[in-house]
């Protein structure tokens, strides 16, 4: 059991921000990270030096010490002298694999710096763009560790020049990512640079690392560090810990943290109009600008734990004023109030209860209620807006049927299920009412296994099915027709909807959160006339589901605002589960053109509102050419030459296509696009067909329309498996008389 | 040729419907009831179906909305159907969509009424049917409650009028609006609205168990009456507009109000 004899010196240093550094490691998978962190640890005295690279004390669950991964991102406290000076350094591991992509999304938004590890003899992988772009678009200023120096010498033999040139390669690709994601007015003032410092190389694993001036202070050549490791198996063991006693990987790297990685009172002026639409003027903007502890309190919660004692931790960063016990807070997003109960820093996988937490820093808290992540917590009367949202690159498009193995733990399944989905907002949980599944879906196939056991770990025994692709249904052109009409079934209400095809730029601010329903309506007016939208539409979008929209044109009737709200609900479901296939529809633009509401309430009520609203949406998508949209998956590999073939066949057979290969001194790079569909099983099979020499990596790309020929058989699989009828319905069954 | 016979049930038990409706069920070649869109507390279908001498098949909200009636439609093809309906067939319902969908496949349509809750409350509580208003249903209030009672309520109290307040009912569910809860929900879009129409000393009616042999009429104001035990469902509350010195007389004497509504008659 780790102790963390420095809470209280980590507690005084809290109040001075100009000492605080929040940083976060960040990496393609397997790059490096955790085992980095351990070095940091034991620096720190958290941890004893020895153990540090093995202990990976912030990979704390079972599951992360046994395969070696990150799943969850992991927050620590530790402090550090610089020139004769303390610091506070809050730290952030965060996973490399895609699958849980979601949790560097969120770690991010907390930080104001991030240390980029990346493998010296893989290089610069599709991870580590992924990340590097996060990181940029939260404004996250970036440095870099060039990590497993160690192989390049052991394994590839290189020449200290070879090894520079590898070095300057590295760094200029990485520049070149940060040139092309950094906002404008920090692309060159971000770029890392081996003379200053803000690049060190080293071996995570071995312990020892440098940066240009350590490397000068300590006088230490290339020459010396591969020498290091010629002759016996003692002889290198002894010379490497000479190494690392006389070179420690963490003295470059706290030092950078310190040096090159900006402070909160720096760091929140430039980051808060990007992460924050509130007005910079008002009394929290200002209180978020000066890093105000006694300003009005706004927070942003990036990760949320179900606690068995506290119940729902919330985790995240405080930009201004304070978090206190017993502090009354409303939740912007939510429109809830509540009293925090309890606050504490994090360390690892254990909570230490502290009074306060003061702006600047990473609190926990508990007591709120049913908060989720992305939420803003403000002080109680404030007048603010929400953060921005969370901009995930992935969606969730791989799904299972699970069930509890005996129905008795129905009840236990409701709880895990509910703890699990709170916890990782990435992971999607619906019951399909009709066949009566419970539908899980989350990033890819891993993520989907690490939940399954997550499951069992909770006591639960579930059954799960095999990996059911999610598809997306759209429209191939605006709906043509006169706007097509739907009654009640009582007949005595009618409503008239016409449907439009979103353009691509419409949808990615959709996905991106830049167009939401969490936006007022003035500034959404103002976004959707950005787009192009004509003034009349723009002001009255009233709802958003997914990637669709419902614009309401309707004018000057009566009773419209009396069944608004189960007309919503109506256009909710009825894209939510569409019409081909019962899958989630795709950048609908609906119109409400006019209606007809019964004078009396008992007559229009829900059971009568939201069969009129299916109904004509169904008939206007149906009669627009639908289409069915499955997600693709970009897969970039990069092999030795003599496998590529093998590489191209396995893409080929997959319904893949190559869209570039480039390369690299012996290797070659292969990218393409495939469908996630196709794409189970692959890991296996590329080992086995490249003697596990390739290094790969896929990421969700984009949804794309099924072949023409292959549509009506897939629909007919996904309505099999629900238990629907084998055709989709046409038109006409949703057609109304006039 | 086809034809469906609408027969009103009335507002209590079985014996509401009337020999002529009982004739047109006896002859029936089938006889559908719906017992959704009201409640009758002490109806029994088996003794009515002793009665007609056949079975009844019961038809839900579903098969005569959803599904356009069409088990109905069907059987009344080639011969005379009956659909038998709570209080009058076509008064606070929407069997008209039926009626007219009847007739567009020609098949044709009669109505045997039967006694409705508008003319039992009016008969009860001794006000003019001619000042009655538009009439309203309170819903059983969600997350929005709705608007339209108290505008109702406002429109009609401009001319004057009364303005009968039917109570909603989910006869699926077995719930029914109680005059409390309907007075509590008028008086928070009051809050809103502040147009000091539903006060605490704004005169009321309550009316429940309207047409059964134990009814029970009630006249005050807003504040009594909210806190009074009107018994079992169903209930209806009148809001009385302008008075003729018989429907005060007639609310004081009938109703229990309190003898200074004499003052509001004009
Ligand atoms: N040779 C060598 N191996 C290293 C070095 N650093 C890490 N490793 C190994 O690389 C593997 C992955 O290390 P981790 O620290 O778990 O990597 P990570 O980036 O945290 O991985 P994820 O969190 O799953 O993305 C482990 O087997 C480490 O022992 C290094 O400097 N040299
Ligand atoms: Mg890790």
């Amino acid at each position: 059991m780790v102790r963390y004899r420095q809470c209280e010196e980590i507690q005084k240093l809290m109040n001075y921000p100009e000492i605080i550094r929040n940083t976060s490691i960040i990496a393609h998978v397997d790059h490096g990270k955790t085992t980095l962190s351990d070095s940091l640890l034991a620096a720190a005295g958290i941890i004893s030096e020895q153990r540090a690279g093995q202990q990976l004390v912030l990979d704390s669950w079972e599951l992360e010490q046994k395969r070696q991964m990150t799943v969850f991102a992991s927050n620590i406290s530790l402090t550090h002298t610089f020139q004769g000076k303390e610091y506070l350094i809050n730290l952030i591991d965060t996973p490399g694999h895609i699958d849980f992509s979601g949790a560097v999304t969120r770690s991010l938004r907390a930080v104001d710096g991030a240390l980029v590890v990346v493998d010296a003899v893989e290089g610069p992988m599709t991870q580590t763009e992924t990340v590097l772009m996060q990181a940029l678009r939260e404004r996250v200023q970036p440095i870099l560790f060039i990590n497993k120096v160690d192989r390049l010498i052991k394994e590839i033999k290189l020449t200290p020049e070879e090894i520079q040139r590898k070095f300057a390669k590295i760094i200029t690709r990485v520049n070149g990512l940060i040139e092309k994601y950094a906002p404008a007015e920090h692309k060159k003032d971000w770029q890392v640079k081996v003379e200053d410092g803000s690049v060190a190389f080293g071996s995570a694993l071995h312990k020892w690392g440098f940066n240009l001036p350590h490397m000068k202070a300590k006088g230490v050549t290339f020459k010396e560090i591969i020498d290091a490791y010629a002759g016996e198996h003692d002889e290198i063991d002894r010379k490497v810990d000479a190494l690392s006693k006389k070179a420690p990987v963490q003295e470059p790297i706290l030092d950078m943290f310190v040096e090159h990685l900006p402070n909160p009172l720096q760091a929140q002026p430039y980051r808060q109009s990007q992460i924050w639409p509130g007005d910079a003027n008002s009394p929290v903007g200002k209180g978020m600008a000066k890093v105000e502890p006694d300003g009005p309190l706004l927070m942003c919660v990036s990760t949320i734990e179900v606690d068995p004692h506290s119940g729902l931790v919330a985790i995240g960063r405080v930009f201004s004023g304070t978090v206190e016990k017993g502090k009354v807070v409303q939740l912007m997003t939510s429109r809830q109030k509540g009293t925090i109960q309890q606050v504490y820093m994090s360390m690892a996988a254990d909570r230490v209860i502290v009074d306060r937490v003061p702006a600047g820093n990473i609190a926990a808290l508990s007591g709120l209620p049913s908060i989720h992540v992305g939420e803003t917590v403000a002080e109680e009367g404030s007048d603010t807006r929400s953060f921005e949202g969370l901009k995930y690159v992935s969606d969730p498009v791989v799904t299972v049927a699970v069930e509890p193995a005996d129905v008795k733990d129905l009840p236990l399944f409701d709880k895990v299920m509910h703890k699990l989905t709170t916890e990782d907002p990435n992971l999607h949980f619906l019951i399909n009412k009709e066949s009566g599944e419970y539908l899980l879906s989350g990033m890819g196939e891993l993520h989907l296994e690490i939940t399954a056991y997550r499951m069992q770990e909770a006591g639960l025994k579930v059954k799960i099915s095999k990996p059911i692709v999610i598809y997306r249904e759209t429209i191939s052109h605006d709906y043509k027709g006169p706007a097509t009409m739907g009654k009640s079934p009582n007949k005595h209400n009618k409503l008239w909807v016409t449907m439009e095809k979103l353009p691509e730029d419409i949808i990615e601010a959709l996905r991106s959160g830049k167009i939401s329903e969490n936006q007022t309506r003035d500034d959404r007016a103002k976004t959707m006339k950005g787009f192009g939208w004509e003034t009349d539409d723009a002001k009255n979008v009233v709802a958003i589901e997914g990637n669709n929209i419902l614009v309401n044109r309707i004018k000057g009737r009566q009773y419209v605002e009396e069944i608004m709200d189960h007309v919503k609900s109506g256009f909710r479901e009825a894209v939510f589960t569409s019409i081909l296939a019962k899958e989630p529809a795709y950048g609908l633009k609906i119109n409400l053109e006019d209606v007809t509401v019964h004078e009396d309430p008992v007559h229009r009520g829900p059971a009568q509102i939201l069969p009129m609203t299916w109904r004509p949406i169904w008939c206007a998508f149906l009669l627009s050419d639908p289409k069915l949209l499955e997600p693709l998956i970009s897969f970039e590999c990069k092999v030795p030459n003599e496998f590529v073939s093998n590489v191209i066949a396995i893409v080929q057979k997959r319904r893949g296509k190559i869209l570039d290969m480039v390369n690299e001194e012996d290797m070659i790079i292969v990218k393409a696009e495939m469908p996630v569909s196709e794409s189970f099983g692959l890991a296996d099979e590329l080992r086995s067909s490249t003697q596990g020499r390739a290094f790969w990596a896929t990421q969700f790309s984009r949804w794309a329309p099924v072949p023409e020929q292959m549509q009506a058989e897939i629909i007919k699989q996904i309505r099999e498996r629900r238990g629907l009828s084998e055709l989709p319905p046409r038109a006409q069954e949703f057609f109304e008389e006039a | 040729m086809g034809q469906i016979v609408f027969v009103g049930l009335g507002l209590h038990d079985d014996l509401g419907i009337s020999l002529r409706g009982l004739e047109e069920t006896r002859t029936a070649k089938r006889v559908f009831i719906e017992l959704y869109t009201s409640l009758l507390p002490d109806f029994s279908k088996k003794h009515l179906e002793r009665a007609a001498g056949k079975e009844f098949r019961e038809v839900s909200r579903k098969e005569l909305e959803e599904e356009n009636g069409k088990v109905v439609l069907d059987a009344a093809k080639d011969g005379k159907v009956v659909l038998l309906v709570p209080g009058d067939p076509l008064i606070a319902t929407t069997h008209v969509a039926l009626r007219i969908e009847a007739e567009k496949h020609g098949i044709r349509t009669h109505i045997v009424h039967g006694s409705s809750v508008l003319s039992a409350v009016m008969g009860l509580s001794g006000l003019h049917n001619y000042k009655f208003g538009k009439s309203v249903t309170i819903p059983f209030p969600d997350e929005t409650p709705s608007q339209t009672p108290y505008e109702v309520l406002v429109q009609n109290r401009k001319l004057g009028l009364h303005t009968l307040c039917l109570l909603d009912i989910k006869a699926e569910q077995k719930r029914y609006l109680s005059v409390h809860e309907a007075l509590s929900s008028l008086l928070e879009i009051e809050k809103n609205r502040k147009m000091r129409k539903v006060m605490p000393e704004t005169l009321v009616v309550g009316i429940s168990r309207a047409g059964s042999n134990n009814p029970m009429v009630k006249a005050g104001y807003v504040r009594d009456l909210i806190n009074y035990d009107f018994g079992e469902p169903p209930h209806s509350i009148v809001f009385p507009g302008k008075l003729h010195f018989m429907e005060a007389e007639a609310l004081i004497v009938l109703a229990g109000a309190p003898e200074r509504i004499r003052r509001m008659v004009k």
